[in-house]
């Protein structure tokens, strides 16, 4: 949601092009949401558990629709699509040219993303890292720089996920609401510590959620997944494509 | 727990209730209301402390018992013309039974997936008060719940509601404290604190698992039925996750663990954004930054600060 908002206030408070205010955009959702959300939040609340940090999210969530609602205001926005919104067909079946080209951006994306954490010294020292610190420590990796890698990527990521996704969704300051809770489903359906899981986890979960609301009923359009949901934290919590982690009791 | 301590903790203890007896004396019906939606969130929020606090289990599920709660009484009171009792102690044993099967999965799943699962489970049951219209009515909702009469003395009044929700608070307060001190108490504390080495001791984590589940949610629908009356009007909204999330803001902002704790938490999530209307449109932000700050400074809540500087 704030990337978008942030692409908007470049378009149309400030007049710029499109493109650029896309990057500006990006450049800002790297320094709240990646640099200033790991050095002032995370940074100061992980040694005391998970807890407190999670409800300092949920006031920053807070924050952030408030503010968005207070300063750009309640109604939803339209956003320019990146493609002209068009069909083509292919094999006979017609496909919206911004629907491919989403599947496109994702599987590089992806890919991109597999690529980097498996094959370059970088990746590898982060899933070291996130494997254990302490050992990845004693490695001589350094382990706040990668940590802060990950945010930093998570921020990239969701800047992509806003630039495709807002010019279906329109821009509102409740956006991030549903799409964030969907977000999490398909990394826990998929398996939590796989790029791929996340592909597979979103793919499934949007084609099981719009079948139900076409066959079953949109009222409980959000129940299947949900379901699917608490099959697969009881029978495989490591996820579909998920690697068992060991732990110390 | 020294002398000075204990008698700082008995002069903040009276100050408090003191208030809280005569504080609706100098209110408008909306202040009373606010007070009473204080005392029924706090029994909810007790009930959380005990399944987190005390017990070490996320759950992300309290809103749906508040919920199952307040639809037992109102849908009883208004369509089945019940009177006041029967329900409360059906919204009771409700919630008992489903937080009890609730507690299940948390024998497998542990931290973020056990959140998950108890969010799942709150978005489903929110489904359902939202759908089935032939029973919940759907967003329409139930109006003109009744309020209760106690031997013949009608409570109609917000006052006299306000009194009959703080006996309950104080009611169900007694016993929580009563049973964080029994063995059960001891009991929960184990799990949480070490649940394998609570299992070789001969505690059985499986069986005091389900109960602080069980318990929790118990408390929870108790709080629900008694939310039923007060607003006099029950639809889903309010039991979505947003007041499962609300609750556990109030246990870990309060102090998860302290008894005190979702009093105190209570007091922040209810009645500070009432105090802060007066900022209007920035209210919720101001919030939402206060929220964030007393976790960056004092994560263990704000008993846990009261502790440590105390100690000092």
């Amino acid at each position: 949601m704030l990337p978008a908002f942030f692409i908007l206030i470049g378009t149309n408070t400030f007049g710029l092009p499109f493109w650029l205010a896309a990057i500006l955009g990006g450049a800002a959702t790297l320094i709240l949401l990646g640099l200033a959300f790991k050095k002032l939040m995370v940074d100061p609340m992980i040694h005391h558990g998970v807890l407190p940090l999670v409800i300092a999210t949920i006031g920053l969530a807070i924050l952030m629709k408030e503010a968005v609602r207070e300063f750009y205001g309640a109604d939803a926005w339209p956003f320019p699509a990146l493609w002209a919104t068009t069909d083509v067909t292919v094999f006979g079946a017609v496909f919206a040219v911004q629907s491919l080209l989403i599947l496109a951006v994702c599987i590089v994306v992806v890919g991109a993303l597999q690529l980097f954490l498996a094959g370059t010294l970088t990746g590898r020292c982060m899933q070291a890292t996130a494997q254990n610190p302490a050992v990845a420590r004693l490695l001589g990796i350094r382990v706040e720089r990668m940590v802060l890698y990950t945010f930093l990527i998570n921020a990239g990521l969701v800047w992509i996920a806003a630039l495709l996704v807002t010019p279906i969704y329109l821009a509102k300051f409740t956006n991030g609401e549903i799409l964030g809770l969907y977000a999490f489903i398909a990394a826990i359906i998929g398996g939590f510590n796989q790029a791929r899981g996340a592909i597979l986890g979103g793919l499934l979960l949007g084609v099981i959620d719009n079948f139900c609301a076409v066959y079953i009923s949109s009222n409980y359009r959000m129940a299947i997944p949900l379901l699917i949901l608490i099959v697969v934290i009881l029978v495989r919590p490591q996820g579909l494509l998920g690697r068992v982690e060991e732990r110390t009791v | 727990m020294t002398w000075s301590r204990k008698i700082v903790s008995v002069g903040i203890l009276a100050l408090a209730s003191a208030f809280l007896l005569f504080a609706p004396l100098g209110l408008k019906p909306y202040g009373i209301f606010i007070l009473s939606m204080w005392a029924v969130m706090t029994i909810a929020a007790i009930g959380l402390n005990l399944t987190l606090g005390y017990a070490g289990q996320i759950s992300l599920a309290q809103a749906a018992f508040v919920g199952i709660g307040a639809y037992v009484t109102g849908w009883l009171t208004t369509k089945g013309a019940w009177p006041f009792w029967p329900t409360y102690f059906l919204g009771f044993a409700s919630c008992f039974v489903v937080g009890w099967l609730l507690g299940y999965p948390a024998l497998r799943v542990q931290h973020h997936y056990l959140a998950f699962v108890t969010l799942a489970f709150n978005t489903l049951v929110y489904l359902v008060f939202r759908n089935e219209e032939w029973l919940t009515n759907g967003i329409y909702g139930l109006t003109n719940v009744p309020r209760p009469s106690l031997f013949g003395y009608s409570l109609k009044g917000a006052k006299e509601f306000y009194y009959f929700c703080l006996a309950h608070l104080v009611f169900v307060s007694a016993a929580t404290w009563w049973l964080i001190r029994s063995p059960w108490g001891r009991a929960f504390v184990a799990v949480r604190e070490n649940p394998i080495r609570a299992l070789s001791l001969g505690v059985d984590t499986r069986r005091y698992t389900l109960m602080a589940f069980a318990i929790g949610a118990g408390l929870g629908g108790i709080s629900g039925t008694l939310y039923a009356p007060l607003t006099q009007f029950v639809d889903p909204t309010p039991f979505a996750l947003g007041l499962s999330l609300n609750l556990l803001l109030m246990v870990v902002l309060g102090g998860s663990g302290y008894f005190f704790g979702p009093f105190l938490g209570a007091v922040v999530a209810v009645l500070l954004p009432e105090w802060l209307r007066f900022a209007q449109g920035y209210y919720l932000m101001g919030y939402a930054v206060l929220v964030i700050v007393m976790m960056a400074f004092w994560p263990s809540g704000l008993l846990g600060l009261a502790d440590r500087l105390l100690k000092r």
